[in-house]
């Protein structure tokens, strides 16, 4: 969606509308740096008729504009911003990313209420402390110090523990028991025996230890959100700057319409540039298609009139009418997405590790608690004192490493790669890549760049040539004339779509496009290749192949140096396969499969125990991308790959997969050590607590103790520095 | 002791104010775009106030 190429097309689609009819757009910006890029932006877009307001959020890259009426086209906002220089598109920001910013304010209110409470709760429970080692402090000082604290902690925790209210009584309801509800469990237990002691005069109350706890794991809590929504919001960027939307054409009038609307027997247009938005026919005209990304083939494709189109593929050069056979639904892509969602599916039963630490954590030590109560009551400590040890039982094991353990070291692992320019889209998807030990590579714009580019040409006809190649948008053109480097442009240049390009080189006629374009015999004319010409002189050839990432036979080593078989599925044809196999060293390949045959050897390979890592781009790797136990797609990569996938890697280095593995196995590691730890204090914590060891001062230091341990040992660094 | 009557109630008093403006600055959405307000400030005709939220929707999730 460049400028260049910029169609009149009617975007209401994007416009959220209210009853009086004012309407609001978002945009996603790039390329906005500093204030003189707002400033021209805001107001270039102000002075628009019918704009009431625009704002940048230059963090986002997120452009809000307030419309008045019905009399500003979205296109005109488009164009505007365009016009300035920066890149736009179109974005909505739905329903899913509302409630995640509500979620993430939330936590943050809550974490500053607990931080507030955890804060001044000290201030009557330190000089409690101190009655607590024999300073003078009399038992009615105590009291009174011990209700302040109860007028602060309370509410506070009350506040700050909805989260995990919530979320313990929404697990409880499907029968089961997650993290949170020994948390709310030990909060509300831990409320109610200090309330009592108070009540009772009695000296240990843990009103600093309930609003401590909850301070210490909303901090886990948050930085997992933040984890979460910021790898998200980065993924749905990229999807946004592939807009689907197909423009149908009616009694001559283009109207933008979301892709799903399309009926059949619409008629389409496509733009140059554009992906087919579903199946059908070519009506008029003629272009070239890349189908690289729905196939896996890097041959380009002729289209005329009655050629059949596949949803998806690329419309290259020429302006297509075409008209729909399917609707979006029936399309050959819909297929693949219900592969994609049965994927999926199996991938949600996965278990994170926080979970399987819970699964063993919850009823040890709930029994450990109900034991100091029962065993201590008949061992004639009586009610009270039995109480108040299982309370404190339950206080010590209160799992604050164990909820920082995770997402502490995770947040590390994911910003570390983010800045070697991987998205990582969950914490889970860490775990899962951290456990392959298999790796299936697709080859098209994996292992390949995936954009054609020219081999062995000497350099002066190349320069003879690029003239005509620079005038032209054709994708071989342009690697030509990317070869060339900057220099003169042909004039009186004339573009046929789908033929070639015509101008003249220091007054020569010359033509530059397919053999017959050129005026050769064109019996054996293949796709990949350009024939260039002056009018009556010697023809030139000119031969253009999809070439290898130049890391793509280093980073396959480095994958065996890890100890991981590398094989190739690709949907190309045989030849170039092998080809590509032989030169980034890989025996096991398989070519001209379908998307079914990809899912099914995933499959299969998961029947024979083997967690697969597939990396692949196109939407025949969609679907094996959602199958395999993780997956990783290039930021080039089709919408659908990007959404199955558990990273996106935006870089041209093929390399960050094996960075990526490297750093989940890290992370894997990391978060292992510190459940390590938490079982170990827990194995001295839980028997001194049964033992009456422990009072309110013991309690606080060992929890923000062995928390801030864990914390050391997630930020330790290594997992938060890219090595050398 | 009695000093305690007028010193805790103070004290609690200025941290729950901190924590009110927290939950203003929270709620005005001030956190929202940290890049961009640190550059506007350079000029005076940008506007340099959190934008209004839409319709109240994230303080009515919060009540």
């Amino acid at each position: 969606m460049s400028a260049g190429l910029a169609l009149h097309r009617d975007l209401e689609a994007f416009v959220r509308r209210d009853d009086a009819g004012r309407g609001q757009l978002d945009l996603l910006v790039s390329g906005a740096r500093c204030a003189g890029c707002i400033s021209k932006i805001e107001k270039a877009v102000r002075d628009l008729p019918g704009v009431e307001a625009a704002r940048l959020n230059l963090t986002t890259g997120k452009l809000a504009v307030e419309l008045a009426g019905q009399d500003t086209a979205p296109q005109r906002v488009l164009e505007t911003v365009e016009g300035l220089g920066y890149r736009a598109c179109l974005f909505d920001p739905g329903e899913a990313a509302a409630a995640q910013d509500r979620e993430g304010r939330d936590l943050a209110l809550a974490l500053g209420v607990a931080g507030f409470g955890a804060g001044n709760v000290m201030m009557f429970t330190v000089p409690a402390w101190a009655g607590l080692f024999g300073q003078e402090l009399n038992a009615s000082t105590l009291t009174v110090m011990y209700w302040l604290a109860a007028i602060v902690a309370t509410p506070c925790a009350l506040f700050a523990g909805r989260p995990f209210f919530r979320s313990a009584w929404a697990s409880l309801k499907r029968g089961r028991a997650n993290m949170d509800v020994p948390i709310s469990i030990g909060v509300i237990l831990t409320l109610m025996v200090s309330f009592s002691e108070t009540i009772l005069g009695g000296r240990h109350a843990y009103f600093d230890a309930a609003v401590t706890l909850l301070f210490l794991l909303l901090i886990g809590r948050y930085l997992d959100h933040r984890l979460r929504a910021g790898a998200r919001s980065a993924a749905r960027d990229l999807l946004a700057l592939q807009t689907p939307v197909a423009i149908r054409l009616v009694d001559g009038v283009e109207r933008g319409v979301p892709v799903a609307e399309v009926k059949v027997g619409d008629r389409l247009v496509v733009a140059p540039g554009d992906r087919i938005p579903v199946d059908g026919d070519v009506e008029t005209g003629c272009s070239e298609i890349d189908n690289a990304l729905i196939t896996g083939e890097t041959a380009l494709a002729a289209v005329g009139p009655g050629v059949r189109l596949n949803a998806g593929a690329l419309n290259l050069t020429g302006r297509l009418i075409m008209s729909a056979t399917a609707r979006s639904e029936d399309s050959t892509l819909a297929a693949i997405a219900r592969l994609m969602e049965a994927g999926a599916q199996t991938r949600s039963a996965y278990v994170r590790l926080a979970d399987k630490a819970a699964a063993l954590y919850v009823p040890l030590v709930h029994t450990a608690a109900a034991l100091t109560f029962v065993g201590g009551w008949a061992l004639g400590l009586g009610p009270r004192e039995a109480l108040l040890r299982a309370a404190a039982v339950l206080i010590v094991t209160c799992p604050c490493a164990l909820g920082l353990a995770v997402p502490a070291v995770q947040v590390a692992a994911s910003s570390r790669l983010f800045r070697g320019g991987v998205l990582v889209k969950s914490g889970a998807a860490l775990e899962r890549l951290a456990e392959v030990d298999h790796v299936v590579f697709d080859k098209t714009g994996v292992l390949t760049r995936g954009r054609p580019a020219l081999i062995g040409a000497p350099a002066h006809l190349v320069r003879l040539a690029a003239p005509l190649a620079r005038a032209s948008r054709h994708p071989l053109a342009r690697a030509l004339a990317a070869e060339a480097g900057l220099g003169l442009v042909a004039e009186a240049c004339v573009e046929t779509p789908g033929q070639g390009v015509e101008g003249l080189i220091d007054g020569r006629r010359a033509r530059l496009g397919r053999a017959a374009f050129v005026g050769v015999d064109g019996a054996d004319a293949r796709e990949t290749e350009l024939w260039f010409g002056f009018e009556g002189d010697v023809k030139i050839r000119f031969v253009f192949a999809d070439n290898l990432r130049p890391d793509a036979a280093g980073t396959v080593a480095a994958l065996r140096r890890l100890g991981l078989p590398v094989e190739i599925l690709s949907g190309d044809l045989p030849s170039p396969v092998a080809e590509v196999a032989e030169a980034v060293g890989v025996t096991a390949w398989r070519a001209a499969l379908t998307p079914f045959d990809k899912v099914a050897t995933i499959e299969a390979l998961a029947v024979q125990g083997r967690k697969v890592l597939m990396v692949g781009d196109g939407l025949n790797d969609a679907a094996a991308l959602a199958k395999a136990h993780a997956s990783m797609a290039p930021g080039a990569a089709v919408d659908a790959a990007q959404n199955a996938a558990d990273l996106v890697f935006t870089g041209e280095d093929l390399r960050a997969v094996v960075e990526a593995i490297e750093t989940a196995r890290e992370a894997r590691r990391r978060a292992l050590e510190n459940f390590g730890f938490s079982a170990l204090y827990n194995l001295i914590a839980t028997p001194a607590a049964m033992a009456g060891l422990i009072n309110p001062f013991v309690a606080a230091l060992a929890m923000s103790g062995s928390s801030i341990v864990v914390l050391l040992n997630a930020a330790r660094p290594r997992l938060g520095r890219r090595p050398r | 002791m009695n000093i305690l009557l007028f010193l805790a109630p103070a004290s609690i008093g200025l941290g729950a104010l901190g924590l009110l403006a927290f939950f203003w600055t929270m709620r005005s959405g001030q956190y929202d775009d940290p890049k961009g307000d640190a550059e506007r400030i350079l000029y005076d005709h940008l506007e340099d106030r959190p934008p209004p939220d839409p319709a109240g929707k994230t303080d009515a999730a919060l009540k």
